[in-house]
């Protein structure tokens, strides 16, 4: 049975489709869901994908979480089901709670759109389940607020936990501990900056993307 | 009866967080013959007014709106200033 994938747009998301269209080249079915939609429709996964949701007002991701979809995918990800954040949707995942700390402005204060080389530190996740720690992925990023930050404890947490999933071979943005991407506890919601969308054919110059989606829509 | 406050919320980073856009005002200042200024932080600041029974209301309700909504305390701190509106 083909994994369907839900890809929620924010008023200000825009990189659904790509995930769409990324999420079906690898063998899954992706479909867009309105952020004012009240229930996932029966989806598998859940993708909240890039862009400036809401304008990114008051803080990136901090009015998101007040869409009408966020109860319902906070239900889907409590009950265990997978969700994904990719760069904005990492943000949202931040600031509705669903994974601890926050990402802040990047520490050369430049917007950053170039390829970042990340190596996999815990397979245990919906993106990195057949993938091996030590793993280098080439998947691009394209960021201002990317820097991702937390405290002393909670940084303490996510290592003991092996919740740090993904971290940057070359530090871009001055992120804490060269975080590039965590997961919660059971590994079922994952928030990341770089872009698997975007390195999901070879005319994009990488496929490695593609391995985490195909984590994500579980085929092996 | 219901009051009307004014109510200033500074959010500014919180200590020990770097400041990559005060930084950069800073390095940018000398360029303009303005040297010596140092430890420029960056910051936003909201405004309005908001209707309580007495000032300690207000107070806590502003603070209740911060903790939840209009600061994130992983990196943020916020200084309330609130008085009767005029």
């Amino acid at each position: 049975m083909t994994t369907r994938v839900g890809v929620v747009v924010f008023p200000g998301s825009n990189c659904e489709h790509d995930v769409v269209e990324a999420v079906d080249a690898v063998g899954g079915s992706g479909e867009l869901l309105w952020h004012k939609d009240k229930s996932l429709g029966g989806v598998d996964a859940v993708v909240l994908p890039g862009g400036f949701a809401h304008g990114d007002y008051l803080r990136t991701g901090a009015m998101a979480r007040f869409s009408p979809i966020m109860d319902a995918v906070t239900q889907f990800a409590q009950d265990g089901g997978p969700v994904v954040g990719i760069c904005n949707g990492f943000q949202i995942l931040t600031e509705a709670q669903l994974l601890p700390g926050a990402l802040y402005k990047n520490q050369g204060l430049k917007f950053l759109c170039q390829p970042s080389v990340l190596r996999v530190e815990s397979t245990d996740s919906v993106l990195t389940r057949r993938l091996n720690v030590g793993d280098e992925l080439n998947v691009p990023i394209n960021h201002f607020e990317g820097n991702y930050v937390c405290s002393e404890e909670v940084l303490a947490v996510l290592r003991e936990n092996d919740s740090i999933v993904f971290t940057y071979q070359d530090n871009p943005n001055g992120a804490t501990a060269d975080i590039a991407g965590i997961r919660n506890e059971n590994g079922n919601v994952v928030g990341l900056m770089p872009h698997p969308e975007r390195a999901a054919h070879p005319l994009l110059g990488s496929t490695d993307g593609a391995l985490m989606l195909k984590g994500l829509i579980g085929i092996d | 009866m219901s009051k009307e406050f004014d109510v200033v919320v500074e959010v500014s980073l919180r200590n020990g967080i770097a400041d990559p856009e005060g930084l950069t005002i800073e390095r940018a200042l000398p360029a303009l013959g303005f040297n010596g200024v140092s430890d420029v932080r960056v910051g936003k600041s909201l405004r309005f007014v908001v209707e309580a029974s007495d000032e300690p209301e207000a107070r806590s309700q502003v603070e209740s709106m911060c903790e939840r909504f209009l600061a994130n305390p992983v990196i943020e701190d916020v200084e309330i200033t609130l008085g009767p509106l005029t």
